[in-house]
């Protein structure tokens, strides 16, 4: 493997990790902000407005953040990606460019509306608005999504007589049956950080006592749509996902698995290391054939091992595929127990006062954001040795003429700037959150009251 | 069908000019035209609403030009991959520096934030417009449709180039003094008092450069690029656009002189635009011009597929009535001069 490959995998490996911290939040958030509009244009309640405008500036920071974040991901398929971009953008320059004309004019118009336009624009226009962000929000994750899963699971597309691809059908790269499933399963996972960081805001000010009104009605949100989140993110949607890769990319499921050899009955591994030199798991905790059951529906189904597959066809950062995946397995059923057992704490009418309880809220606020993204690490380390699965290898996609020197100058010079961006986004969103939902509580607006 | 998506993607680029044109460069003039803090949230109040969705049109017009010239997308981002990856992160510099200088009032905050703003929106201007005479002279393409510039190499236009050389520099000061013309008059516009008034008189001095350079540089661009002046000769009817520019440079003066605010920055948009389609009228049917002309990507072998092309249009142009929608209402709900209260911080 060339030296200049694994820089510029390093490259967009790390924007697009610290680009979609901001994205799975305003995505979520959007939909919850829409929720708090809709109860306060149902109930007429000044409170819920309140707490709208309060989560609206969160939103905003985050929203920023993730423009200003956002658009070298666009940049670097040319830049450090040119080759695959000659070969493939004809197909998936479809969706990007969609991205760009359906959903970032329709978020950027109506963002400003949103933030400063309350006013001016009556009860229901700032309803409209509040649902026209969200719309755009989700748009534009469908589109990426949809460019995700051509890569992941070609289609609409023919081969040119140069070896570039060309859009065969519209319809086929837009409604790839991958694509919708994979949204599905995304957009829950972008649901359930917004309704974590809800619900761990709420519970700090219950906690703190303070803002203790606006403190049950976050618990209560983030719980509420919480909980339906986390259960369909394992069923249909992570189920439906897992068969996906079972039947279309066997290497990867055996990769994520820690199967080297092909099984009857193939246990779920829940613990161990795997050991890609002596092709076994090591210290494993396995249940007996609930991988065949999983994958299969049938106890003793077999499931094949990466010994079926030549090595060239092996994802090549197995160990780092393996733990991602059991990572984000792991989490979603933390969240499924957590968001369980708050909500029947919550239909008994005792979450509020358990302190147990709403410490744990609190304190799992960065879990979801690392299941999100170890599933994106899953899906994309799952898809080596492919850039397009079954059409063209990683290293075929590289730009030619970008030295490792220049990306790595390029590199250093975006941790510096995330860095920086970072402190920055931690530093503005405890001051949002210090200062509270209640207009004019605490101090706002001065940094001589955050430092004293 | 792929002239029509050539002239659509000059037409996007032309929109990002004129709107994200006048929000940069009232971010060069920040720290001249405007000394208060209250002075500084005016022309950020001009800007507040809208440069987010000005920006959008840089990002769906790349976007379209990936969709439809994908060798033209590869070739071009990868060759031109450092001078991009710096106006990427002047662009994170600059968004940051509008949306979080008024999350805080404090003797150290506002200034940081100014002097980022200031400082990138200038060399943004600068880099946009040394990008354009890059294209214009042409690069180093070679029979594998890449090329790599490095920023400099001897500053002059032989076979090596690098992105800076005294010609494409040329055009960066233009591009940034057109501008602060472009800007200028936009705050002039929408502002009001001492801010108003230094800003019309920064683009009244800039409209002097602006001309010279513009004088200069088209008599050395038909040197650098026999191309525009042959197809001048060929099609003559392609002269309008050189007449809108020029039209358009002698109406700035024109309107400034008569204090017509809002005439002023139209005919600053009819310069901006002039220009650019004479660029790209001059260059085509090349969409990068190589250094040596055997090697040129042009309109017929950058483009995708026919069939992603026509169904392109479909949605694109739907896409585009629906934005212009949109802009049309942000636009009309912020018309008029920015009022800005002493305490709107936070």
């Amino acid at each position: 493997m060339g030296q200049a490959l694994d820089v510029h995998r390093f490259h967009f490996a790390f924007t697009i990790t610290f680009h979609y911290l901001f994205p799975q939040l305003t995505m979520g958030l959007a939909l919850l902000l829409v929720y708090l509009k809709t109860k306060a244009l149902a109930t007429g309640d000044e409170h819920y407005n309140r707490a709208a405008r309060f989560w609206a500036r969160i939103f905003g920071i985050n929203f920023a953040l993730g423009v200003v974040t956002g658009i070298p991901m666009e940049f670097q398929f040319g830049t450090n990606w040119a080759a695959f971009s000659k070969a493939a953008g004809g197909v998936i320059g479809q969706t990007l460019a969609m991205e760009g004309v359906f959903s970032f004019f329709l978020e950027s118009s109506f963002l400003g509306l949103f933030l400063f336009g309350e006013k001016s624009l009556g009860r229901v226009g700032h309803w409209c608005s509040a649902f026209l962000v969200f719309l755009g929000s989700w748009l534009s994750g469908y589109f990426i999504v949809a460019t995700d899963a051509w890569m992941q699971h070609p289609a609409g597309y023919r081969l040119r007589p140069g070896g570039e691809m060309e859009l065969s059908s519209f319809w086929g790269l837009l409604l790839n049956k991958w694509a919708l499933w994979q949204y599905a399963h995304n957009m829950l996972g972008a649901v359930q950080t917004g309704c974590f960081v809800m619900a761990a805001v709420g519970a700090f000010y219950l906690l703190t006592k303070r803002d203790e009104n606006y403190g049950r009605t976050f618990v209560r949100t983030g719980v509420l749509v919480g909980t339906i989140a986390a259960l369909l993110q394992l069923f249909p949607t992570g189920d439906v996902q897992g068969k996906m890769i079972a039947y279309n990319q066997p290497a990867t499921l055996a990769a994520m698995e820690g199967l080297f050899e092909s099984q009857q009955g193939a246990p779920l591994a829940i613990l161990g290391q795997p050991d890609v030199e002596k092709r076994r798991l090591d210290n494993p905790l396995e249940v007996p054939n609930v991988l065949s059951f999983l994958t299969y529906r049938e106890w003793r189904a077999d499931v094949k091992g990466l010994s079926e597959f030549p090595e060239t066809d092996w994802p090549d950062q197995i160990p780092l595929l393996y733990y991602s995946y059991h990572v984000m397995v792991g989490l979603g059923t933390i969240f499924i127990a957590v968001m369980v057992a708050a909500a029947i704490l919550l239909w008994r009418g005792r979450l509020y006062l358990s302190r147990g309880m709403l410490w744990i809220l609190m304190i799992c606020v960065p879990l979801p954001y690392i299941a999100n993204t170890a599933g994106w690490m899953t899906a994309e380390l799952g898809r080596q040795p492919w850039l397009i699965y079954g059409l063209m290898r990683t290293a075929e996609g590289v730009s030619p003429r970008v030295a490792a020197g220049n990306a790595w100058f390029t590199l250093i010079g975006f941790m510096g700037m995330y860095a920086v961006l970072a402190v920055l986004w931690l530093f503005l969103i405890y001051r949002e959150i210090r200062q509270g939902p209640e207009p004019g509580g605490n101090g706002r607006g001065d940094l001589a009251a955050a430092t004293v | 069908m792929e002239t029509v998506w050539f002239c659509l993607v000059a037409i996007m680029i032309a929109v990002y000019v004129l709107l994200d044109g006048f929000d940069l460069g009232a971010g060069a003039i920040h720290l001249l035209a405007a000394k208060t803090d209250q002075e500084r949230r005016q022309i950020l109040a001009s800007i507040g609403p809208v440069w987010d969705g000005n920006e959008v049109w840089l990002l769906a017009a790349g976007g379209t030009l990936y969709f439809a010239f994908p060798a033209l997308y590869a070739s071009g981002f990868s060759g031109f991959y450092l001078p991009l990856m710096m106006v990427l992160w002047l662009l994170i510099l600059r968004g940051s520096s509008i949306e979080f200088r008024n999350h805080i009032q404090s003797a150290v905050w506002d200034p940081f934030w100014d002097f980022l703003f200031c400082g990138s929106s200038l060399l943004l201007a600068v880099f946009f417009g040394a990008a354009l005479g890059n294209v214009v002279r042409g690069v180093p393409l070679d029979a594998s449709g890449y090329f790599f510039e490095p920023l400099w190499t001897n500053f002059r236009l032989g076979e090596e180039t690098g992105i800076l050389d005294w010609y494409t520099i040329l055009v960066g000061v233009l591009a940034l003094l057109a501008l602060v013309m472009h800007g200028g008059l936009w705050v002039q516009m929408k502002t009001s008092g001492e801010v108003s008034s230094r800003a019309g008189k920064l683009a009244g001095r800039s409209w002097w450069g602006v001309l010279a350079l513009t004088a200069t540089i088209t008599g050395i661009t038909f040197r650098v690029q026999p191309q525009v002046l042959a197809n001048f000769s060929t099609r003559p009817w392609g002269l309008v656009f050189p007449l809108l520019a020029v039209g358009g440079l002698a109406g700035v003066v024109f309107e400034l002189r008569k204090r017509s605010e809002p005439r002023a920055f139209l005919a600053s948009c009819a310069y901006l635009t002039g220009m650019l389609t004479s660029v790209v009228f001059g260059v085509y049917p090349m969409v990068l011009p190589a250094r040596n002309p055997l090697y040129s990507l042009t309109v017929t072998n950058a483009k995708a597929g026919n069939y992603g092309l026509k169904i392109g249009l479909v949605w694109w142009v739907l896409g585009m009535i629906l934005a212009a929608g949109y802009f049309t209402l942000v636009y009309r709900s912020f018309a008029g001069k920015v009022a800005v209260d002493k305490d709107s911080h936070g």
